[in-house]
């Protein structure tokens, strides 16, 4: 009777059903936001309501199909010279990063700290489409079949971008670090603070609260993921610090910083497995 | 003979609502956003008032959790708002009706800021933001689309015979 197309009305009126649905609104949001029991609902409707997904995806599909089609051969040729040319910076620095990597695992041992295990990564591709406005989230295709796991760290080839909220066998959404929700512990990377980045709505700020007027923390400071928390593994770029301003009325300084992640860029981004994760990607 | 047109009335009734799904997980450029109306919103807002025996507070709350799903969000709060604008287009379907397009456009947008409201208040209960100026821009939007929304639905529903 309540959601059958068709019925004629008979029953209750619309008014204790209004109040029934609302009463159970509230428990469903209730139980969803305070536990995980309702993910297996969600990931089964989610698959149900794929097609809606994948319809509204097609004209983004079209389009970088068509980008692909029109691309010039010069174009392509130019893009490669660019990138073999990135390829070899990035090589010569790998080099280094060996090395780096022997003395820190050396250095590690002898402090009796246990070696840092370098993580898995699969790159994900965004659906293309556009979730609810005004929340910071994405859809990716890459779900539970290829291992993703509520709470994932993502990250994209600048910084850390968020991590998984739902988790369906095929898709998966992601919280952006912007999210007001979000919140992640980060180290400043070069006073060794430590702190808390939280998602400010606004697509390009984060805030940095509840650090003391004399805090060590300037404009343009590297915040990096310092590994508290168990959700995202130490070392990775979060933000660069753009604004520090002291208020004395409150006794805490006013910090702004901006995402280290091309949030709003690019098709791509990585899923990342770090050591003790609840589940490796198939092979 | 009578059964084939209920069927085909429920297959207008679920391809119209199915479409507008689509066009509120359709995605646009970032500047774009705040100019995209609720669709599903607006077309139940329709069927509500043209169909208040058969389309509800029932089928309000289920196309607002498939929102729900679709978005991520919380699993009932749109489900919430769209039985809240179901429950309150039927209540007042004889007068909308009666309105001339205008001051039906404007009750319109009444009940998509209801809509939007009662989302943005579970946000807040959530520790999500409070909304900005933006954050009302789809309704307005929804306003200025409904007349031609209502003349294409309206159309629609009489090609079909729904009733």
């Amino acid at each position: 009777m309540l959601t059958v197309f068709g019925k004629p009305l008979r029953g209750p009126t619309p008014l204790t059903r209004l109040v029934l649905l609302a009463l159970l609104s509230a428990a469903l949001m209730m139980l969803d936001h305070r536990t995980q029991q309702l993910e297996r609902v969600r990931a089964g409707l989610m698959v149900i309501l794929y097609p809606v997904q994948f319809v509204a995806s097609v004209p983004v599909a079209v389009y970088n199909v068509l980008i692909d089609v029109l691309t010039t051969d010069e174009a392509v040729q130019a893009e490669n010279e660019r990138l073999l040319a990135e390829r070899q910076q990035l090589l010569a620095r790998l080099q280094q990063f060996e090395a780096l990597e022997a003395e820190n695992e050396r250095l590690r041992a002898m402090l009796g700290a246990g070696a840092r295990v370098a993580v898995r990564a699969v790159v994900a591709e965004l659906a293309g489409v556009s979730l609810e406005p005004f929340s910071r989230r994405l859809l990716i295709r890459r779900g539970s079949r290829d291992g993703v796991y509520v709470g994932q760290p993502v990250i994209d080839a600048y910084g850390v971008v968020g991590q998984v909220t739902h988790v369906a066998p095929h898709v998966s959404t992601v919280t952006l670090i912007t999210d007001p929700s979000h919140a992640i512990p980060v180290i400043d990377n070069r006073s060794g603070l430590r702190a808390m980045v939280f998602g400010s709505g606004d697509q390009d700020a984060l805030n940095v609260p509840y650090l003391s007027g004399i805090a060590d923390i300037r404009e343009g400071d590297l915040l990096v993921t310092s590994g508290m928390g168990g959700v995202y593994p130490a070392g990775y770029p979060v933000a660069v610090v753009t604004s520090v301003e002291d208020n004395p009325s409150e006794g805490f300084l006013i910090v702004r910083a901006r995402p280290a992640a091309q949030l709003n860029h690019g098709k791509q981004v990585l899923l990342i497995w770090p050591e003790g994760a609840p589940k490796e990607p198939a092979p | 003979m009578s059964i084939s047109i209920q069927a085909r009335g429920r297959a207008i009734l679920i391809a119209s609502f199915a479409m507008a799904a689509v066009l509120n997980v359709l995605p646009v450029p970032r500047w774009a956003e705040p100019f995209m109306p609720d669709w599903v919103a607006l077309t139940l807002i329709y069927w509500c008032m043209a169909l208040p025996n058969r389309v509800s507070v029932g089928v309000g709350w289920t196309l607002g959790l498939v929102l729900d799903v679709l978005y991520g969000s919380l699993l009932g709060q749109h489900a919430l708002a769209k039985a809240v604008v179901a429950y309150l287009t039927v209540r007042l379907h004889p007068q909308l009706r009666m309105f001339p397009r205008w001051q039906q456009a404007v009750s319109v947008l009444v009940l998509l800021v209801i809509n939007q409201l009662l989302v943005v208040w579970v946000r807040g209960a959530t520790g999500q933001p409070p909304a900005t100026v933006a954050y009302w821009l789809p309704s307005i939007v929804g306003m200025l689309l409904w007349p031609w929304l209502f003349v294409i639905l309206r159309d629609a529903r009489r090609r079909w015979h729904v009733s």
